[in-house]
């Protein structure tokens, strides 16, 4: 036993972890900060910080186009980082492995390249957990194509209804769209199981890994997933880049998302012909910076371990859940046993809002509101609910801190 | 009556007398205990103040040629803020309410909730009180 908790801290350095985020050493309102919002997006470790230095210090230069020497340098540097994320994420080809602004912009991406394929009477799923980015691009998708949207309802535990979803796999099933981990509960969706049998009824589908790209690494050949969207900014990279992977013939299957520089290979005015993949979906000057710094944060975090930073975690969850729930009149929401670090709550007669700008006055960091997951809400019966979100670099003397604060505030509110 | 300027001096040194903001904050949440309730029937979609992540219902009736307010909001805080609204700007005409400044928000240590950004929605309540005096105001010139 003692030989065991002596190999995990040598794996997991907390002290010199926390040292990679200078953000973490500012005060907020007087007070130490403790940020809970990662959900929303994570904190930037300097090696990632220093990458976007070094970027634009040394060899900021358009890409893929100058014969010049900082061009060069800069495409490398854009084209390693796409190879770091295809290893990551176990993509085929790197070509498979397209740069996009974020997680919407990926889902939009493939949503509207299948306005172009649905027809009439086809079906597309989505899940109740899904955040407002994954129900708008596919409610405007059924407008344009006469395609029907059916939601696999979620339990009062907060996961999917999966006997419901059984029931609702049907041969008109064309798109199902879910995503890995639901943003305002942390619940770890059954998407192995989903892919099989939408598979089984010849559908494709689209994951979301924003929320899991932090705590899971994903292998999207073994879960043979369709679509795989992530952000950046949810991995200790920079905000305005994230990857859609898609699998290679549905790529080729779908028209380019924008017209512009770069996506093309041959321009007359009668017709344009497009560049192969991954440029046909890459139309402009990318985030070169972002991408290169996308490449890095990938690299810190698996330099730390995926499999060491979800046991932390988790450590983290089941410690602040246990103290959270000896507060009186205080619920949990989303009580998945697969749950990310994500803790979801209310407590009885007072506002999220209310909590959470108290909790902003001591120098914590949560979101709180309805997390654009309104449909999640409404089944709940609720207008929000404070949300605290961990990471890797978070400390249980953090969550002694939260709770602390959490009970002060409900003695002010009450 | 008072006027706008001198309830609003009131205010401040009101919240001049705590030293630190959980006696502000508490005292706001007080104020909000006192705040004129809105009648339920107004609390409809129709009077409800966007951009709040807390629901804000605003009620304005004319009685006497000045505007009297009622309101309500299902969170404390935001409840407290209003309420400090209603007390300076209730029971005044059009007039003085849209020739009134704000900058009384700052100068009780609420100048955080003054950021457009801020979720409270503490913008779109001056926005709606003021519209609610200039629409008073409209039809007092039409008469």
């Amino acid at each position: 036993m003692l030989m065991a908790s002596a190999t995990a801290k040598t794996t997991f350095n907390i002290e010199k972890i926390r040292k990679d985020f200078p953000i973490l050493d500012r005060k907020v309102n007087g007070y130490p900060l403790v940020y809970f919002d990662n959900a929303a997006t994570s904190q930037t470790p300097k090696q990632v910080i220093d990458a976007i230095v070094d970027y634009y210090s040394n060899y900021n230069a358009n890409i893929h186009r100058g014969v010049h020497a900082l061009s060069q340098e800069a495409t490398d540097a854009y084209e390693q980082a796409r190879i770091k994320i295809q290893r990551h994420f176990n993509i085929p080809n790197a070509y498979q492995t397209l740069f996009t602004a974020g997680t919407t912009h990926g889902i939009n991406m493939v949503a509207s390249g299948y306005a172009s394929i649905l027809k009439e009477g086809d079906e597309v799923l989505v899940s109740a957990l899904e955040h407002h980015s994954n129900i708008v691009p596919w409610q405007m998708l059924c407008e344009k194509t006469g395609a029907k949207l059916k939601v696999i309802p979620m339990l009062e535990t907060g996961t999917l209804d999966m006997e419901a979803f059984d029931a609702l796999l049907s041969d008109r099933l064309k798109v199902v769209f879910v995503n890995h981990v639901s943003n305002a509960l942390g619940t770890i969706n059954p998407i192995a199981e989903i892919i099989t049998k939408a598979h089984q009824k010849g559908a494709v589908v689209l994951v979301d890994g924003a929320q899991a790209a932090p705590h899971i690494k994903a292998d999207v050949q073994e879960l043979d997933v369709d679509f795989y969207v992530v952000s950046a900014h949810k991995i200790c990279g920079p905000t305005g880049v994230g990857m859609l992977y898609g699998k290679e013939d549905l790529l080729k299957l779908l028209p380019p998302y924008q017209g512009g520089g770069e996506m093309i290979d041959q321009v007359t005015f009668e017709k344009t012909t497009y560049a192969g993949l991954p440029h046909k979906f890459e139309a402009g000057t990318p985030n070169i910076c972002g991408g290169i710094a996308f490449g890095v944060a990938l690299d810190y975090m698996n330099e730390i371990g995926f499999d060491a930073i979800a046991k932390y975690e988790h450590q983290l969850l089941e410690y602040a859940t246990s103290k959270l729930q000896e507060i009186e009149g205080l619920r949990i929401y989303g009580e998945s046993k697969d749950k990310t670090a994500v803790v979801s709550f209310n407590i009885n007669g007072i506002h999220p809002y209310d909590m959470g700008t108290i909790l902003d006055k001591l120098g914590i960091a949560v979101r709180t509101g309805h997390h654009c997951a309104q449909p999640i809400m409404d089944f709940y019966k609720i207008s929000g609910t404070v949300r605290a979100s961990f990471s890797f670099y978070n400390t249980f003397e953090e969550i002694d801190t939260f709770v602390a604060a959490v009970i002060r505030a409900k003695e002010m509110l009450s | 009556m008072s006027s706008i300027q001198e309830i609003q001096q009131e205010i401040v040194e009101e919240f001049e007398m705590f030293d630190d903001w959980m006696q502000r904050y508490e005292y706001m949440i007080e104020l909000g205990k006192s705040l004129p309730l809105i009648d339920e029937k107004y609390k409809t979609e129709e009077y409800i103040i966007k951009g709040c992540q807390s629901k804000v219902w605003v009620h304005a009736d004319l009685n006497d040629d000045k505007i009297e307010f009622t309101a309500d909001s299902d969170a404390i805080i935001t409840k407290g803020i209003i309420a400090i609204l209603i007390r300076s700007f209730s029971n005044q005409p059009p007039q003085e309410i849209l020739d009134a400044d704000t900058s009384f928000i700052d100068k009780i240590g609420l100048k955080e909730h003054l950021s457009p950004t801020r979720a409270n929605g503490l913008v779109s309540m001056i926005k709606q009180i003021k519209l609610y005096a200039i629409a008073y105001q409209a039809k007092a010139n039409s008469k």
